[in-house]
């Protein structure tokens, strides 16, 4: 049986190559997002690893540190003076203690650098050799008074500073300069990830990044001394509300978040590879049932001398079996290569990946190989159910069983229920069930698509007429074989739909945000910190004196209870108010903002039973309570929300004064002219984020269509798949349609129109799939959608028009360039060989 | 042979000729000749029969001076065209044109009716079907009720009819059939045969038919006799009987030989 299997597959090469490249393409996309992951996982682990080093037990704030200011004061519990006990202890040998938080440093054109999160400042802090062990100074020198500052070679890279250079930085307020005294490496895990860290002394540190204490002290063990004997030692000087952690452990903890990170990137890859692997069962399905139609006779003589319908079907089983095995093997060799283009792929992004060995696991090799041999004896598994079933007469008659129309008929029935099914649970209230129902309707669409192809088809007509005859023949020809017509559209689909759904969300989402942004704000900029962070009042006193500026308002938020109901309130300037944002009033007006009042957002308003003229008792962080009248109730959504009130009635319950950001309406409008003076008058602070409507909805835009991107990245692998089964497809047909092929050569049909005929035929099929998987992707995006417009108030769906129509170019253009090749083959047919009888 | 001197009124129009027409395939040691300096006419309004044992040469012959294959040497005209100058395309052209032609196995499209069979060849050209014409084949070869069914709802020799007509329908210059009764019962062979002589008696169609059956080969009304890729004899008027007669006379030559 297996010499047989192994005989028909070498008879079959050419006409299993697709088969083998589409089981490949997805093998390697699976075993290169495995070998990716672990390569990338293993290398920032050996990295991380080395920022421990220096650490024995670490001493660290029980829950976490507190560097949001905002709190009420607390003992000091990482003091000096623990640090220079934790040191003398028998067992260690030195103590280091760190700060960090965020610095904004300014590029040589004054921009930030290492984006909104990216840049950590953090102290130099010398050990008994008056070296810090956690950075390696490559040029220059540590820093060592408050003019100094010392930056990571990346950063230094990539802002072109170099030892001696004067920067700017600032850290919560004024901008303050420094001289780069050194460039050094380091195995910090913030860098490691890409990100950039600059290095102050000790002292200056401490003051610019506002601590007053450390926020870890590590202990260094000495010689002999185990860690955990380290912490038992530790662990009796410990203050109240600190712990001590040890090396290995936070290494470990460190491992479990890197693993954590890798894996659910290598789930976010492997469900693309899925989808790929999905759509080659198509193409490897059809490949069997011709594979099994052109033997029919043979088979059927087996079955005659005395071969059981099992031995049959094992024999194509064992035949996939060899298939699935060579493209696993091969889908694997060319994973490993996808692994090295993704590491390099990135590295290009600027995610400047650690470096390290490709680790091929295993887990990876038997997984790949695993994956290959199943699905495509999965996929050959009805084919070869089918091929068991020939009768043994078979083998005398010449005439081919045609495929029954009763299996079409129970096709369609099962589809049919399928899609009830679907829209059925679509209707359901929960989110789980419905998408459930989208899935079910994929799939319910998919059994029916050889129904489907007859009417799409025949409505084609008209358009193919001008091609004259060979047009008429590619129509005739693409319906011939409804089963295999649809298996070719349907893996095109499956792409074209996650594709269509994806653009449909992402555009309305895009949408929905800028109308959020310009609907609601009015003002021309908004104010605050690049990292979140507050602003100090300072800033709001400056830019209202510009004399650009026509209205302005700081945004000075905390949290309260507004009738016992968690919000947030925000302190507002009343007079400019209604200047720079514009809401939505159930009741009442932003007009009437005025004294002890406040705006109320409908839902608290609604939960409190609370209108215009109502009052409601405001209780703030520090437990006193004011009572204001309610000016108006207005709609909020994802930007504007919480009430809001008078400044002079939020600032005396704060702690530390402090603005979340302030809104700036200017007398001409958003213009480069009035950002700049913006920007002086902060003096040129690359902490402070200015942004106009057009960022604020960039921010979150450009996040979404990076995402999409990424998501048409990947999911033009399951197109590149379907491509191959179009070709496929086309060469069986080819094959199978020599005689006729022939004959039409013999009787006038010239090359140029032989081929025209097989494209033709190749954009129909192509255009069925992906009229059909633009279609259903607009119904999965409006069923999306319904649930996203529960959450994005401005949601509403958007169809893309463009971008449909450059898929469905984009699916001809594929038509066209999957048919050069069977093209070519069909005209180069001699017509002599073709109508010889056999 | 009162018929002789007709026919051979009509025969001084040539409707294709094949001078010193040699095919050779291979090089040296395997040289394989198919064809040795055939010479031949086809007159215009005759139905030819080439006859001969399997490798004579009778179908490459054929296919030769139908421009369906290419020749070593010598020369072939359709009408007044030369063709061994002819590129691919304007080969086609001519076949579409100029050629019908019957093959054994059929060859229609199944996914055409047969009336869209039948005008084939001149959707392919183009060009508007003549209709009387049309229809005049069509009841000749009496496919009248069935246009509109498919070739797989046809019976062999309704299939064979259908390639008759699609041959007939264009009005070529000359009609070749390979062996078109081989995959017939012998009635609907006798039927196809039939509509053949017809079309050249009442029509004054030129038909060339390779056949290696001595009673298809008795409704020509001249058969050449191929053996060794020459041409060893030529009978006109044959009889069913006077072909076996030769034939046999052939292969008992090949064999002492």
């Amino acid at each position: 049986m297996f010499r047989t299997a192994l005989r028909n597959v070498l008879a079959h090469k050419a006409r299993l190559l697709m088969t083998v490249l589409a089981v490949m393409l997805g093998v390697a996309f699976v075993s290169g997002t495995l070998v990716f992951t672990d390569t990338f996982g293993s290398a920032y682990k050996n990295k991380s690893a080395k920022s421990f080093d220096h650490v024995s037990v670490a001493i660290k704030p029980d829950g976490g540190s507190r560097d949001d200011g905002q709190e009420a004061k607390q003992p000091d519990r990482l003091t000096d003076s623990l640090l220079t006990r934790a040191g003398k202890l028998p067992g260690a040998t030195s103590a280091l203690g760190s700060v960090s938080g965020f610095t904004a440093l300014a590029d040589k054109d004054g921009k930030l650098v290492g984006g909104e999160w990216g840049t950590t400042g953090a102290n130099y802090f010398p050990g008994k050799d008056g070296k810090d062990p956690r950075y390696d100074f490559a040029e220059g020198a540590a820093p060592k008074s408050a003019g100094d500052i010392a930056l990571d070679s990346r950063t230094a890279d990539r802002t072109g500073y170099k030892v001696g250079d004067t920067v700017r930085y600032s850290t919560d307020g004024p901008v303050k300069t420094a001289k780069v005294s050194g460039i050094f490496d380091t195995d910090d895990g913030s860098v490691v990830a890409g990100g950039s860290l600059v290095v102050f002394d000790n002292d200056t540190a401490r003051k610019v990044l506002g601590k007053s204490e450390y926020d870890e002290i590590d202990v260094k063990a000495a010689a002999g001394t185990s860690e955990t004997a380290l912490k038992g030692a530790v662990e009796k000087i410990l203050p109240k509300d600190t712990e001590a952690e040890t090396g290995a452990s936070l290494k470990d903890e460190q491992d479990r978040m890197i693993e954590q990170n890798t894996s659910s990137m290598s789930q976010v890859l492997l469900i693309f590879a899925g989808i790929a692997l999905f759509v080659g069962i198509f193409i490897i399905a059809n490949t069997f049932t011709m594979l099994v139609a052109q033997r029919t006779k043979e088979l059927a003589l087996m079955r005659a001398v005395g071969a059981s319908r099992r031995q049959v079907t094992r024999s194509v089983l064992i035949e996939a079996f060899i298939v699935g095995l060579v493209a696993a093997v091969a889908g694997f060799a060319l994973g490993i290569g996808v692994a090295v283009g993704l590491e390099s792929l990135m590295n290009a992004g600027g995610a400047s990946l650690p470096d390290g060995p490709l680790v091929i696991g295993p887990t990876t090799i038997v997984t790949a190989l695993i994956i290959g041999v199943v699905v495509t004896m999965l996929a050959a598994w009805l084919p070869g159910r089918r091929a068991a079933k020939i009768p043994p007469v078979a083998a005398m008659n010449s005439v081919h069983a045609s495929p029954t129309m009763r299996g079409l008929v129970v096709r369609n029935t099962i589809g049919s229920l399928l899609v009830a099914l679907g829209a059925v649970m679509l209707f359901m209230e929960d989110n789980y069930v419905k998408s459930g129902g989208a899935a079910t309707i994929l799939v319910g669409v998919i059994v029916l698509t050889p129904l489907l192809s007859r009417p799409f088809i025949a409505g084609s007509g008209p358009l193919l007429k001008p091609f004259g005859v060979t047009g008429k023949l590619a129509r005739l020809n693409s319906v011939r074989n409804p089963r295999r017509t649809a298996s070719t559209a349907s893996a095109l689909m499956i792409g074209l739909t996650l594709i269509t759904a994806m653009t449909v969300v992402a555009v309305s989402m895009g949408s929905a945000i800028n109308k959020m942004a310009t609907d609601s704000l009015k003002a021309d900029y908004a104010v605050s910190m690049a990292n979140f962070q507050p602003l100090t009042p300072k800033v709001h006193d400056k830019l209202a004196e510009l004399p650009e500026v026509e209205a302005s308002s700081a945004l000075r938020t905390t949290w309260g209870e507004a009738d016992g109901r968690d919000t947030r309130v925000s302190g507002v300037d009343p007079k400019s108010f209604d200047k720079l944002v514009g809401l939505d009033f159930t009741s009442g007006s932003a007009a009437a903002l005025k004294g002890d009042s406040a705006l109320v957002d409908k839902e608290t308003a609604d939960a409190k039973g609370l209108k215009a003229g109502d009052t409601v008792t405001v209780k703030f962080d520090d437990d006193k309570t004011t009572r204001l009248k309610v000016a108006g109730v207005y709609k909020p959504n994802e930007m504007i929300d919480g009430l809001f009130t008078p400044t002079p009635i939020v600032t005396p319950h704060l702690s530390k004064v402090q603005d979340q950001q302030v809104l700036l309406k200017m007398k001409d409008g958003a213009s480069g002219k009035a950002e700049d003076a913006i920007v002086k008058a902060l003096g040129d602070n690359p902490a402070i984020k200015i942004q106009d409507k057009d960022d604020i909805s960039n921010e979150v835009g450009g996040a979404i269509n990076m995402l999409l991107n990424m998501l048409y990245g990947l999911l033009a692998m399951a197109i590149l798949v379907a491509v191959l089964g179009v070709i496929n497809t086309l060469a069986m047909s080819v094959f199978e349609r020599k005689h006729e092929i022939g004959m039409l050569r013999a009787i006038g049909l010239d090359r140029a129109k032989i081929k025209q005929m097989v494209r033709l035929e190749s954009v129909v099929i192509s255009l069925f799939g992906a009229v059909l998987g633009v279609g259903l992707g607009l119904f999965l995006g409006w069923v999306a959608g319904d649930s996203i417009s529960g959450t994005v108030s401005t949601y509403s769906m958007e169809v893309p028009v463009g971008r449909i129509l450059i898929f469905l170019a984009i699916a001809g253009v594929v038509g066209v360039l999957a048919a050069v090749w069977p093209a070519r083959s069909a005209a180069r047919l001699n017509p002599l060989q073709a109508i010889k009888s056999e | 042979m009162t018929t002789t001197t007709s026919f051979a009124a009509r025969a001084t129009q040539v409707a294709a000729r094949a001078t010193d027409l040699s095919k050779v395939y291979g090089q040296g040691e395997t040289q394989v000749v198919a064809l040795d300096h055939v010479s031949v006419d086809f007159g215009q309004g005759e139905f030819t029969a080439i006859m001969g044992p399997s490798g004579s040469g009778k179908s490459t012959l054929m296919h030769c001076v139908a421009g369906l294959d290419s020749f070593s040497g010598g020369s072939v005209r359709i009408g007044d065209t030369e063709l061994s100058t002819l590129k691919d395309k304007q080969l086609t052209k001519l076949r579409r044109d100029k050629i019908g032609f019957i093959f054994q196995a059929f060859n229609l499209l199944p996914t055409l009716t047969a009336l869209e069979n039948i005008t084939l060849p001149m959707d392919i050209a183009g060009r508007k079907p003549n209709k009387q014409w049309l229809e005049q084949v069509i009841s000749m070869v009496g496919l009248a009720g069935r246009l509109s069914h498919r070739p797989t709802e046809l019976s062999g020799g309704q299939q064979q009819r259908v390639a008759v007509a699609r041959a007939l329908a264009s009005q070529p210059e000359i009609i070749f059939g390979d062996e078109p009764t081989g995959n017939l019962d012998s009635r609907s062979g006798a039927e196809v045969l039939g509509f053949l002589r017809n079309s050249v008696r009442e029509l004054g169609q030129t038909v060339v038919m390779v056949t290696h059956d001595p009673v298809a080969a008795s409704y020509a009304d001249r058969v050449i006799f191929l053996a060794d890729g020459r041409i060893v004899d030529e009978m006109l008027q044959p009889t069913a009987d006077g072909v076996l007669d030769r034939m046999k006379h052939f292969d008992a030559k090949g064999r002492t030989s």
